[in-house]
C-alpha cells in the first residue's frame, strides 16, 4: 500500500493543485493500470477536496477504470463505420471466445479514428483493420 | 538555437530542404495510425532491412497520411528533383520486391498507384488523375504525407513559421482583419465567423486571454483532426500563434482526445521542438510576442467537443455544459477571455497569411469559402480523407471521389455530421455540400464524418445506433436530454426488436422536438437529428418494422436464415462454424438452420461455399 502512497505523492507532486486532477488521474492509470479506490481517496486528501469530487470525475470520463483490467486489453471500435461494416458481430465472437478468459479485458471504444480501416479492433494499443470475426480471433488469440 | 530573424528561418528552411529532398533520394513509409493498422511499421522494416543488407543509397523516412486510407499501406519514393511515386497496399514482401527492383533503376509502373513529376513514358499515371485525387483541392492536407511530421525543419522547408514571422512583424489588427475578410468559417461544426469570434475574444477587457484548440474529435466516423495532428502537428501551432497574437492570448490549450496517442506523441514533440527554436516562449522570433501552449489529453467524454464542457474538463472538473451567454469569449477559461477553434480551422489560418484573403476565396462559396475535408467511410470503394471546395455536389464526392458502394450495391443514404448529423437520402445527391444546405435538409457539417450506406444498412437501426450513443454521452445535467434520449432510445429498441407499438412513430416525433428544442446544449440539441431525418426520408422502413418485417435484413428480431436445399452439397463447413449448434445435418445431404437456436450471426454465410444461406 505504501506502494501505492508514494505514486499518489510523487504524481500530485508533479501536478498541484485541483485543477490538474485529471492529468494527475491519467499518470496514476498509467502507472497502476487502473484507479484503485484506495488510491482515489489518497488523491482527495493530498489536494484537499471531497472524495465525491475525485470520484464524480474519474467515473464520468470513459478512460478511467475503477477495477483492475486483465493482462491484455483488447478494444472493439464500436464507431459508426465500424458499425455498419459489421463490428457488433465481431463483439460477440470475442465476448464468446475470449469472455470467460481472465487474461483478456474486453472494453468498447467509441472511435478510435481508423475509420476506413473499419471493422477495427485495439489490441493492447495496437490497431487491426478490416477484420471479420474469425480474423479478430486470431488476432487475439496471437496476443496471448 | 533559437530563431530571431528571417535569416535565421531561412537558413533552417534550406536545411529541411536537403532532409526533404535528399539528393540520394529517399523511400517513405505513410506511418499515420491507418497506414500502421494495416501494417505500415512491417514494411517501414523490410525497406530498412533492404536498404541495408543491399548496400542500396535511400533514405528510409516516415511520413504522415496521404489520405488514400483504402490502399494503405503507401510507400513512396522520392527524388531529389521533387517528383515522387507511390505504391499502395505494401506488405513485407512486397516492399523487399521494390527495394531490389529499385536498386536495377526498375521503378516498377506494374505496382504504382501514381506519381507527382516524373516522365510520362513512365506509364504511371499522374495522382491528380487518380479518380480519388482529381476532384479533390488539397490545401490543409496538402503537406500531410509529404513531410515527416518529427522533424519541425521539414514543415518550415514548405514554408511553415513564415506566415508566423510575417504576422508577428505587423499590427495584431491587421492580421485579424486579414482572417475577418477571407471569411474563414469554424470547421468544428456550427460554422461560426472565426475574424468576428477573434475580434470579440480581442475588445473585451483584461490582459489575460487564452487560445484553445479543439481536438476532441468524438464523432465516431470523423478523423481529419486526427490526421492533421499526426501528419502536420506544425500547422496547428503556427495557426495558434497567429491567432494569439491576434487576439492578446500569451497561453494557449490543445485538447486531444487520449483515444489518438500517435496525434498526442506527435503534438508533444513538435510543441518541444517549436520551443528549442524560440517559436514557442517568451520572445518570439525576434519580438516582444510570448506564448506558451500546453498540451491536454481529453479522458474520453464525446460532450467534451461543446467549448463550455470542454473547458470544464481542463479545469479539472466534470465535462458539463454550462448555459451561454457568457460566451467563452467574453469568459472562458478560468473565467478569461477565450477564443476555441477545431483543429481544421487553425490548421488554415497559416494558409490565410501566408497566402492572403483573396486566395483563400478562390475556392468555395460566397458566404463559405475555402475547403473542408471530409472522412469517407462505411460502404464506398476509395474510402479515404477527402478534402474538397465548400459547395461541392454531394454525388461528385460519393461517386467520383468515392468510387460508389463496393460490389455494385445500391447506394441508399449519407450520414453526415455523426451523431448530431442527419442521414440523407440517395436523392438527395445533388445537394451543395455547405454549412446552411446541410442544416436546411436537417443533417448538419458536423465536423465532417461522411459515412456511405447502402441498401444493406437498416435505416432504423441506424438510427438506434446513434441514439444509444448520444444517450451514453449525455452529461446527465439536463433532464430533456438525460431522460427524453433514454425515452427515445427505448422506442427505437422496441421497434427493432420487433415490438414496436402502434403511436410510437408519433411519439418518437413528439419526444425528438422536445428534446431538440428544450435541451441545454449541442449534445442534447442536435442528438433527435439522426432519428427525424431517418422518419422524414425513411418512414416506410420504419412502417415496414411495425409491421413485422426488416427491408434490409438486419434487425435480428425480423428475419431469419434458411438453407436453400437444392443448392446445399452438404459439406458441413456451417455446421462447424456454427457457434450456437443450430446447424443439424448429415454429411452430403442439405443440411438445415434451426430457428429456435440461431442467433443470427451470420457466421455460415461467410463460409458456405455454395452460397446456399440466404436471409428469409
Amino acid at each position: 500500500m505504501s506502494d501505492m502512497n508514494q505514486v499518489v505523492d510523487r504524481i500530485i507532486a508533479r501536478h498541484p493543485g485541483e485543477k490538474n486532477l485529471i492529468p494527475a488521474l491519467q499518470e496514476i492509470q498509467g502507472e497502476l493500470g487502473y484507479l484503485p479506490e484506495l488510491a482515489l481517496e489518497a488523491v482527495a486528501q493530498r489536494l484537499k477536496i471531497p472524495l465525491s469530487r475525485v470520484y464524480g470525475v474519474a467515473t464520468f470520463y470513459a478512460q478511467f477504470r475503477l477495477t483492475k483490467p486483465g493482462e491484455h486489453l483488447v478494444q472493439v471500435c464500436r464507431g459508426t463505420a465500424c458499425h455498419v461494416r459489421g463490428s457488433q458481430v465481431i463483439q460477440e465472437a470475442l465476448a464468446r471466445e475470449f469472455g470467460g478468459d481472465g487474461r483478456v479485458s474486453l472494453e468498447e471504444v467509441r472511435c478510435v479514428g481508423c475509420c476506413s480501416l473499419a471493422p477495427v479492433v485495439v489490441v493492447d494499443g495496437r490497431p487491426f483493420g478490416r477484420l471479420d470475426p474469425q480474423k479478430a480471433v486470431s488476432v487475439v488469440r496471437g496476443a496471448l | 538555437m533559437k530563431l530571431r530573424s528571417l535569416e535565421d528561418l531561412e537558413r533552417v528552411r534550406q536545411e529541411g530542404k536537403t532532409l526533404l529532398w535528399p539528393a540520394e533520394g529517399k523511400i517513405l513509409v505513410g506511418m499515420a495510425s491507418c497506414g500502421l493498422a494495416s501494417g505500415a511499421a512491417a514494411v517501414y522494416q523490410a525497406f530498412c532491412e533492404a536498404v541495408e543488407s543491399q548496400g542500396l543509397k535511400f533514405r528510409v523516412g516516415e511520413t504522415g497520411c496521404l489520405g488514400f486510407c483504402a490502399r494503405e499501406p503507401i510507400a513512396e519514393l522520392r527524388f531529389p528533383d521533387e517528383t515522387r511515386i507511390f505504391y499502395g497496399e505494401m506488405d513485407r514482401d512486397k516492399a523487399l520486391e521494390l527495394a531490389s527492383s529499385f536498386s536495377h533503376g526498375d521503378l516498377r509502373p506494374d505496382l504504382a498507384l501514381g506519381r507527382i513529376g516524373g516522365d510520362p513514358a513512365w506509364e504511371i499515371p499522374e495522382l491528380e488523375q487518380i479518380t480519388f485525387y482529381r476532384g479533390q483541392r488539397r490545401r490543409v492536407l496538402a503537406d500531410c504525407g509529404l513531410i515527416n511530421p518529427l522533424d519541425i525543419r521539414e514543415y518550415i522547408a514548405q514554408g511553415g513559421y513564415f506566415a508566423a514571422w510575417q504576422a508577428l512583424h505587423m499590427p495584431p489588427e491587421a492580421v485579424l482583419e486579414e482572417i475577418k475578410r477571407a471569411g474563414l468559417r469554424g470547421r468544428g461544426g456550427a460554422g461560426f465567423p472565426t475574424g468576428k469570434k477573434w475580434e470579440l475574444a480581442r475588445s473585451a477587457p483584461g490582459p489575460k486571454k487564452y487560445v484553445i484548440c479543439n481536438g476532441d474529435e468524438g464523432d465516431p466516423g470523423a478523423y481529419m483532426d486526427r490526421s492533421v495532428l499526426e501528419g502536420n502537428p506544425h500547422s496547428v501551432i503556427e495557426g495558434m500563434i497567429i491567432g494569439a497574437y491576434a487576439v492578446g492570448a500569451d497561453e494557449g490549450y490543445i485538447y486531444v482526445r487520449a483515444e489518438y496517442p500517435l496525434a498526442v506523441k506527435h503534438l508533444r514533440i513538435a510543441v518541444a521542438q517549436a520551443e528549442e527554436l524560440g517559436l514557442l516562449g517568451s520572445d518570439i522570433l525576434g519580438t516582444t510576442f510570448s506564448f506558451r501552449i500546453h498540451i491536454f489529453e481529453g479522458a474520453g467524454a464525446f460532450v467534451c467537443g461543446e467549448e463550455t464542457a470542454l473547458i470544464a474538463s481542463i479545469e479539472g472538473r466534470r465535462g458539463q455544459p454550462r448555459p451561454r451567454p457568457p460566451y467563452p469569449v467574453g469568459s472562458g477559461l478560468f473565467g478569461k477571455p477565450t477564443v476555441i477553434n477545431n483543429v481544421e480551422t487553425w490548421a488554415n489560418v497559416p494558409l490565410i497569411s501566408r497566402h492572403g484573403a483573396e486566395w483563400f476565396r478562390t475556392l468555395g462559396t460566397s458566404r463559405s469559402p475555402g475547403t473542408k475535408i471530409f472522412s469517407l467511410t462505411g460502404k464506398v470503394r476509395n474510402t479515404g480523407l477527402v478534402e474538397v471546395p465548400i459547395g461541392t455536389p454531394l454525388g461528385q464526392l460519393i461517386s467520383e471521389v468515392g468510387g460508389g458502394p463496393p460490389q455494385g450495391k445500391a447506394l441508399k443514404a449519407v450520414q453526415i455530421g455523426g451523431p448530431s448529423g442527419g442521414c440523407l437520402p440517395a436523392e438527395l445527391l445533388d445537394l451543395a455540400i455547405d454549412y446552411e444546405t446541410l442544416t436546411q435538409a436537417g443533417s448538419m457539417m458536423g465536423s465532417g464524418g461522411m459515412v456511405v450506406l447502402d441498401e444493406d444498412t437498416c435505416m432504423v437501426e441506424l438510427a438506434r445506433f446513434f441514439l444509444e450513443f448520444t444517450q451514453a454521452e449525455s452529461c446527465g445535467q439536463c433532464p430533456p436530454c438525460r431522460i427524453g434520449t433514454k425515452r427515445m432510445l427505448e422506442i427505437l429498441t422496441r421497434i427493432t426488436a420487433g415490438r414496436g407499438r402502434p403511436g410510437d412513430l408519433e411519439l418518437l416525433e413528439e419526444l425528438a422536438h422536445g428534446v431538440q428544442e428544450t435541451s441545454l446544449c449541442g449534445l442534447g440539441r442536435t442528438a433527435p437529428n439522426p432519428v427525424l431525418t431517418t422518419l422524414r426520408y425513411f418512414r416506410a422502413e420504419y412502417e415496414a418494422h411495425l409491421a413485422g418485417h426488416c427491408p434490409a435484413g438486419v434487425c435480428r428480431a425480423l428475419f431469419s436464415y434458411a438453407i436453400a436445399e437444392e443448392k446445399c452439397a452438404g459439406c458441413g463447413l456451417c455446421l462447424r462454424v456454427c457457434p450456437s449448434g443450430a446447424i443439424w445435418g448429415e454429411p452430403g445431404k442439405p443440411h438445415r438452420i434451426v430457428k429456435a437456436l440461431c442467433i443470427r450471426c451470420g457466421a455460415c454465410v461467410s463460409v458456405c461455399p455454395k452460397g446456399a444461406i440466404a436471409k428469409l
